[in-house]
């Protein structure tokens, strides 16, 4: 049983499972805005779970990549999603190209397998979120799989985004974040990375008429 | 077993039959408010009851023995659900005869006998629901008993008694298992108490209804006797939702104390969570009945996610 671990310890393993939780909610859904919101509250658990981390082991820079997460992940990214998918006007269900029960099927074979790979893993390790590592393994193997099975350009990229959240849960599980330059340059990565995926959709749409990113396979030089 | 706990076990047995009803028109009066309409009594469920109860009972020509023994079986399984499940204290006498494996079979019993009797007349409408409600309660099951499974992998036992103890008077720890279990729990009962996103229990609408249809046959007391067994599916579910995920305030033995505040606060819990589904239901819409198995293989899975996530996570320290 549990009952010994640390009531901090508990509350980073709460907020991983709420994290994985919304990763398969992401995966289940149908409508874009739905998706976005959900998107936005994964990053403001994230944010919750690293400032628990933060506070029980008193590492100064895991505040300043906290109060990033929630400004980048919980409230500008999916600021700039909206303005997308309004500007866009994609309010229609996304068409998955295997059909969501199959998809969430394929999603447990994954956190299965992410949390057998990570067990040993985690062993090893001595920190508080040891736990999280598998979590944050299949929160990845989920996003990942959101993006293949997913047609539509604005949920790929959320699917990036949702990604990003799990490498971030595993950085942190594993050795209580990265370094402060290389977690800013990632987010740098990411905001930059949707502004330029934000263009391309309005050139993917002006050139197709539709967002759908199977048009893409038939580009062919002149 | 002792006099008082025998005593308290009965208490709880009559609370139920009484509360029952009860809980079911506070969730119409707070459905009716949500939506702008004028609401029914709270007592209304009564009024129908006592209505049906004098009322004669018109059989149709087809109708067997079956048909007739019916809501008696119903009812039946309904009550000994909610006398095994605690709502006020964990020194239950009757709990020993049945653990939450059996309960999930006492339920699917009352669905078996009750889709039965839905073709026994020959109606189209009643082999309509019975398909259904079979459809439903085969998607339902399993997610239930993976629910069940978590719970007791925490408490390493089955019966719902131990269980309820393990949960409520240890010390508090977060299980994060069981908020995948609590919210796969809710799609389950929402799907078998036949309300929004799978069935409506408001409406007669030939080709949407899937309880209503089954029991389109009934008059008089056996219509009264299963929509007081409805009544009491719904008591129970909520009891048995209350138990495993918000156990706090259930007496542990028979302290005369304990006992007496347990009342209050199953009521006011039973008043929240009234409130709640009500609220529920009504921002959500009915989904076709072909989504049916999608929303319920939502609940499996998120139920198998808090087993796995109780293997990975709780296990070890």
């Amino acid at each position: 049983m549990n009952a010994d671990m640390p009531l901090s310890a508990q509350l980073i393993n709460l907020f991983a499972s709420v994290i994985l939780l919304l990763a398969f909610a992401m995966l289940a859904q149908r409508r874009v805005l739905t998706l976005i919101n959900l998107f936005a509250l994964q990053g403001l658990t994230l944010c919750l779970s690293t400032l628990v981390v933060a506070f029980t082991t008193g590492q100064a820079h895991l505040y300043w990549s906290a109060a990033l997460t929630l400004l980048l992940k919980a409230l500008l990214l999916p600021w700039i999603l909206h303005q997308l998918v309004r500007k866009l006007n994609v309010k229609s269900e996304i068409e998955a190209l295997i059909n969501i029960p199959a998809t969430m099927l394929v999603g447990i074979v994954l956190v299965m397998v992410a949390f057998n790979v990570a067990l040993p893993i985690s062993e090893l390790s001595q920190t508080i979120t040891r736990g999280t590592l598998g979590i944050a393994l299949a929160v990845v193997l989920l996003a990942f799989l959101m993006m293949i099975t997913r047609q539509k350009a604005i949920t790929q990229v959320v699917g990036f985004l949702s990604m990003e959240n799990g490498l971030f849960l595993a950085a942190t599980s594993a050795t209580y974040g990265m370094p402060m330059v290389v977690e800013l340059g990632i987010a740098l990565d990411v905001l930059i990375g949707a502004i330029i995926l934000g263009v391309f959709f309005f050139q993917i749409r002006e050139q197709f008429d539709s967002l759908d990113i199977r048009h893409l396979e038939k580009l062919k030089e002149r | 077993m002792s006099i008082s706990g025998l005593f308290w076990q009965i208490f709880a047995i009559v609370m139920a039959l009484a509360l029952a009803p009860l809980l079911t028109g506070w969730v119409n009066q707070c459905r009716a408010w949500l939506q702008n309409r004028s609401a029914p009594p709270l007592l209304q469920p009564y009024y129908m009851l006592h209505k049906l109860f004098h009322k004669d009972v018109v059989l149709a020509h087809g109708a067997s023995t079956l048909f007739r023994s019916v809501p008696v079986a119903v009812f039946g399984c309904m009550l000994l659900a909610c006398a095994i499940i605690p709502t006020l204290s964990t020194d239950l006498p009757f709990a020993p005869a049945a653990d939450t494996i059996a309960l999930v079979g006492v339920f699917s019993l009352a669905r078996i006998f009750i889709s039965l009797a839905a073709m026994d007349v020959g109606t189209s409408f009643g082999a309509l629901g019975g398909r259904r409600e079979m459809l439903v309660g085969f998607l339902a099951e399993p997610a239930l008993l993976m629910v069940i499974f978590t719970t007791a992998m925490i408490s390493q036992s089955t019966s719902v008694v131990t269980i309820v103890e393990t949960l409520a008077h240890r010390d508090f720890v977060i299980y994060p298992s069981l908020a995948f279990a609590g919210i796969a729990f809710t799609f389950v009962s929402f799907a078998e108490n036949a309300r929004v996103p799978i069935d409506n229990p408001a409406t007669h609408l030939e080709l949407t209804m899937i309880h209503e249809a089954m029991i389109l046959e009934y008059s008089g007391r056996h219509l009264a006797l299963i929509e007081w067994a409805a009544s009491l599916k719904l008591y129970a579910y909520s009891c048995l939702g209350l138990a495993l995920f918000f156990p706090w305030g259930i007496a542990e033995g028979n302290s005369i104390g304990g006992l007496l505040l347990a009342i209050p606060v199953l009521l006011a819990k039973l008043t929240v969570g009234g409130g709640l589904l009500a609220v529920i239901e009504t921002i959500n819409a009915k989904v076709r009945i072909f989504r049916a198995p999608e929303f319920l293989g939502t609940a499996f899975l998120l139920a198998v996610l808090g087993l796995l996530v109780r293997l990975m996570l709780e296990t070890r320290v």
